[in-house]
């Protein structure tokens, strides 16, 4: 009797459309959220994870609407997040159905933003996306979308977002971002190990013994990913049953 | 039957209330005194920080009417917080008294273990359960705390272990409660529910 290592699909939405790009550029159309939302719900998914890579003002309602209505679809938990800039937008989110809310950019320029969240719906509830880039000896975090550099040490981000009250870590490295040559294994355990709370693990996920390593070498809690679930490249269930039988406590539906 | 969902501004409301439709239940969210004073059978769902539980039950003057029902024997499911709430109190907030309907008082989680316990994980059964009946004894329940009844209860028919063992079912005559959270822990979790609603048809 353990905790199971999550696998999560991540629908990176614009307006009421998925897409996912190869290191965040050159977007494509992946389907209907919903669709997908249901497919995840019933393939065994553990968690699901709706980003708004636009995050523009006007397209705002689009993604609520979005958050319903895979909220509706979904007996297991919901992360939404993309553009979140104040408490309010946090509420918002939540009263659409997310369960979990992420922050990124907006919490590097303003960190209180986290304890103010973390305040109102509980730690477990804030999760930190932190796109991570390496730069020589360390990992630089990166800020909208993953083109800026925020100067600052992943490291050392990690542990203030967790000592401000955030209850988890959705750690993206931008240079696997869209490879699929495998998660950045040495960033992910840098990272797990100098933070209390899980670390989700994103970026360059597309073999069964990519999230095998994550998971032992890695120490991740949870490993993300989008395309190799939307084209059904790696179903889950097939995935889940690679991981059992390669000694990685995962949930199987019984 | 329709179940009353204690609404006192819990994020989870909503999913819980759609984990309800979803089996067909007839359910109505309130703060209403008059509702919950009246039920013929109660849901507290909860999430986040126990203060903003026990003070919204404080300020809406919803402590009294839940716990004259309770022990009325009006049946009871709490969910998460709802089941922390049961007890004495909670370290996560000393100075507020919990409902006193359970000996003893919640506890942090060891910190040697990645806090908040947040993912799937099994359950022990102690004892036969009436909740968890007709569920697999290897299913997964998907778990989003750092506060936990520790304390050994005759009242915990089954427990889960992070870092220590600590109640994750408990009955006790009409009182249920589940630290896991159903409405989002798939078939065995709808289970747990459909079960709560045939204990209190």
């Amino acid at each position: 009797m353990s905790l199971a290592h999550r696998i999560i699909p991540c629908l990176d939405t614009d307006g009421d459309r998925v897409v996912k790009g190869v290191n965040f550029v050159g977007m494509r159309d992946a389907g209907d959220p919903v669709v997908l939302a249901a497919r995840y719900n019933a393939e065994g998914a553990d968690e699901l994870v709706v980003l708004d890579i636009a995050a523009s003002r006007d397209r705002r309602p689009t993604f609520l609407e979005t958050i319903r209505r895979v909220a509706a679809e979904l007996a297991i938990p919901l992360t939404a997040g993309g553009g979140i800039r104040t408490l309010e937008d946090g509420r918002v989110v939540v009263r659409a159905g997310a369960d979990k809310i992420t922050v990124n950019t907006a919490a590097v320029e303003r960190p209180e933003l986290i304890s103010e969240l973390s305040r109102e719906f509980g730690a477990q509830a804030v999760v930190l996306a932190i796109d991570a880039k390496r730069d020589g000896d360390h990992w630089d975090v990166m800020v909208r979308g993953g083109r800026e550099s925020a100067s600052r040490d992943a490291i050392a981000w990690s542990r203030k977002g967790v000592a401000s009250g955030a209850g988890e870590i959705l750690l993206t490295s931008v240079d696997r971002d869209g490879t699929q040559s495998g998660f950045d294994v040495e960033l992910t355990a840098a990272i797990s190990n100098a933070v209390s709370v899980p670390v989700i693990a994103s970026g360059g996920a597309r073999l069964p013994q990519h999230f095998v390593e994550i998971f032992t070498k890695g120490a991740a809690d949870a490993a993300l990913a989008a395309s190799i679930f939307h084209d059904s490249i790696q179903p889950i269930r097939a995935l889940k049953e690679f991981l059992a039988a390669q000694g990685v406590d995962v949930r199987l539906p019984c | 039957m329709k179940v009353t969902i204690v609404d006192y501004g819990a994020g989870n409301v909503p999913s819980v209330e759609r984990a309800l439709q979803r089996l067909g239940a007839d359910s109505l969210r309130t703060n209403s005194i008059a509702c919950i004073s009246n039920a013929e059978a109660l849901l507290l769902p909860g999430v986040g920080h126990i203060a903003a539980l026990v003070r919204a039950l404080d300020e809406q003057k919803l402590r009294a009417p839940l716990v004259d029902a309770i022990h009325r024997g009006v049946p009871f499911l709490g969910i998460c917080l709802g089941l922390q709430v049961l007890y004495e109190c909670s370290e996560e907030a000393l100075q507020l008294s919990g409902l006193h309907l359970l000996p003893g008082r919640v506890s942090a989680l060891p910190s040697n273990v990645k806090l908040p316990h947040m993912g799937w994980n099994q359950v022990a059964e102690k004892r036969e359960s009436r909740l968890l009946r007709g569920i697999h004894k290897d299913a997964y329940f998907y778990f989003a705390h750092s506060y936990a009844a520790r304390d050994a209860n005759e009242a915990a028919v089954a427990t889960c272990s992070h870092g220590t063992e600590f109640a994750a079912v408990i009955e006790q005559q009409n009182i249920f409660a589940v630290q896991f959270h159903p409405e989002k822990s798939g078939a065995p979790g709808a289970r747990v529910l459909q079960n709560f609603l045939r204990l209190a048809a």
